[in-house]
């Protein structure tokens, strides 16, 4: 089913507006001195969450078609993974400039002397190429390149899930579901792909 | 013991009493507090209101040139895995835990096991105000008016025999008043552990209260352990059982994590934790834009405990 145009800027409007409201709340929150006693961690936290749970939404999106046969969401998808970017951003600026005002000797050391510090940073530079990438004309200038570069999203996720599961200091339900959705998504992408080739393997029989 | 008068601060240069008392209800207080007995008696009236006045304890010469955590962010803000694993859950999990009556076991290497309860403990000594700075191992810190005895008055008590070297407390893991027993996140019950000297040294306290108050459910009602030199997790809540034993007890974070979390876990800002860095700390009570401080080796608390651990390996011995 085609969707038409005006049809899909309303549905893009509406995900815009959706996808913002975690940091609308924070900023509400903020502005109501309501952060909690560590205002800090608390945006860190939140920002950190969003960035990955729209990395995983935007990965769900071909699954999501595989599956129940919903195809629509894939004109969001680009929409999605520029959010998780957003969002990985105002992690990162929160970490360098609010938790440590730029003391560069205190972020490297953290950075190197503590993996998840690393695989977290790591997981945002690699994101910013395929946030550069993402526009049409990118996309068509580099041909079936685009695809292998973005094929970096799959590290990305394995990079940021290990960010948080090394983090938590005892308590890993929240990283472990994450990583649980993440396999879960992959695994319906690698067995639709099993079936497409055992397909065409019988059509050459 | 040597106090250096440069690191300690009589309290009422610090905050004033009035500023989270306010002014009228501090006469009205202090006035009370005259007339009270020495120390408070827990009836169930008292225990039955969370936010009863502790009467009658005197302003120790114990303080840190800081600011107070607020009352609000002090009981707010809570690592207690027993209520849960969010810092937020303790306030909220924890409403309904019966702290009265209460008995504390002591056991081991005593002249002889004996039991007592927290009427009886509150006698040893009189409650006192202290002034600690508290430094959690995530980084983090607070600035808490406990109200407590001196741990030694305990250990006094209990008459440990020559074999008594280390000390273990054992906290409260009931699983129909504490939802985070029923999971396995830690080994419960609850286990912290300190050497003899360490648990005689003067800063070594049972808190019974904060700010003026009997100590809230979520901040270890009804006493709890509080060495200010050593990061936060040492200070077993809801303390059940003191066991005197000969060899350096297992904690329960030490079993969690053994690179992680070690016996000792004194405040250094040289030694990094493999998670956390330990240079800085972040200070509740600051607003968004508020930067971290310095970490101080033994929280600040050098000059007072330092002497304890010449000549030791601290970075072995974290």
């Amino acid at each position: 089913m085609k969707i038409q145009k005006n049809k899909l800027n309303i549905i893009k409007s509406i995900f815009f507006v959706l996808l913002l409201t975690p940091l609308i709340r924070l900023i509400i929150l903020g502005i109501n001195d309501a952060l909690g006693a560590n205002p800090i961690e608390t945006v860190e936290r939140s920002t950190g969450y969003w960035a990955l749970f729209y990395l995983l939404l935007s990965l769900s999106i071909t699954p999501l078609r595989l599956t129940v046969k919903i195809s629509w969401p894939i004109h969001i998808r680009r929409m999605i993974g520029l959010y998780s970017f957003f969002y990985g951003c105002f992690h990162a600026v929160t970490y360098f400039w609010l938790d440590h005002w730029f003391d560069w000797q205190e972020i490297l050391n953290d950075i190197f002397k503590h993996p998840y510090v690393l695989v977290g940073f790591l997981s945002l530079l690699l994101l910013i190429p395929l946030a550069i990438t993402s526009t049409n004309k990118m996309m068509k200038a580099m041909g079936r390149w685009w695809k292998r570069l973005h094929y970096l999203v799959y590290l990305i996720a394995v990079l940021s899930i290990l960010h948080f599961l090394w983090l938590v200091k005892k308590d890993i339900t929240e990283p472990a579901l994450f990583a649980i959705i993440f396999a879960l998504l992959i695994s319906i992408r690698v067995f639709h792909k099993r079936i497409r080739l055992n397909a065409t393997n019988d059509y050459h029989r | 013991m040597k106090i250096n008068n440069s690191e300690i601060i009589p309290v009422s240069e610090i905050t004033p009493y009035e500023t989270y008392m306010g002014r009228r209800d501090f006469i009205k207080a202090a006035s009370a507090a005259l007339m009270a007995a020495p120390f408070l008696s827990f009836n169930s009236e008292v225990s039955a209101a969370t936010n009863a006045s502790l009467l009658g304890y005197t302003k120790s010469p114990y303080g840190a040139d800081e600011k107070l955590t607020s009352y609000n962010e002090v009981t707010n803000y809570n690592n207690y895995y027993e209520f849960g694993t969010s810092k937020s859950d303790p306030a909220l999990e924890s409403k309904g835990l019966v702290t009265h009556p209460w008995t504390v076991s002591i056991e081991g290497a005593v002249k002889k096991n004996k039991q007592i309860n927290l009427d009886d403990l509150l006698k040893l000594a009189p409650l006192e105000e202290r002034i600690y700075r508290m430094r959690c191992v995530e980084g983090w810190s607070m600035v808490i008016p406990w109200i407590g005895i001196p741990m030694s008055k305990l250990i006094q008590w209990a008459e440990p025999t020559s074999n008594a070297k280390f000390i273990e407390f054992v906290s409260l893991a009931d699983q129909s008043q504490m939802p985070g027993v029923r999971t396995n996140i830690l080994d419960w019950p609850y286990t912290e552990g300190l050497r003899m000297d360490e648990a005689m040294h003067p800063l070594t306290i049972i808190a019974v209260g904060l700010y003026g108050k009997l100590l809230p459910n979520q901040n270890g009602a009804p006493l709890r352990l509080v060495v200010p030199w050593k990061y936060g997790f040492k200070n077993a809540k809801s303390i059940v059982k003191i066991r005197f034993v000969e060899s350096m007890p297992k904690t329960s974070w030490m079993k969690a994590g053994p690179k992680e979390y070690g016996f000792y876990a004194n405040v250094n800002p040289m030694v990094d934790h493999p998670r956390w860095t330990q240079s800085t700390e972040r200070r509740i009570g600051g607003g968004l834009f508020t930067p971290r401080i310095k970490t101080k080796l033994f929280n600040g608390y050098a000059e007072q405990v330092a002497h304890m651990y010449a000549g030791m390996d601290l970075v072995k011995n974290f």
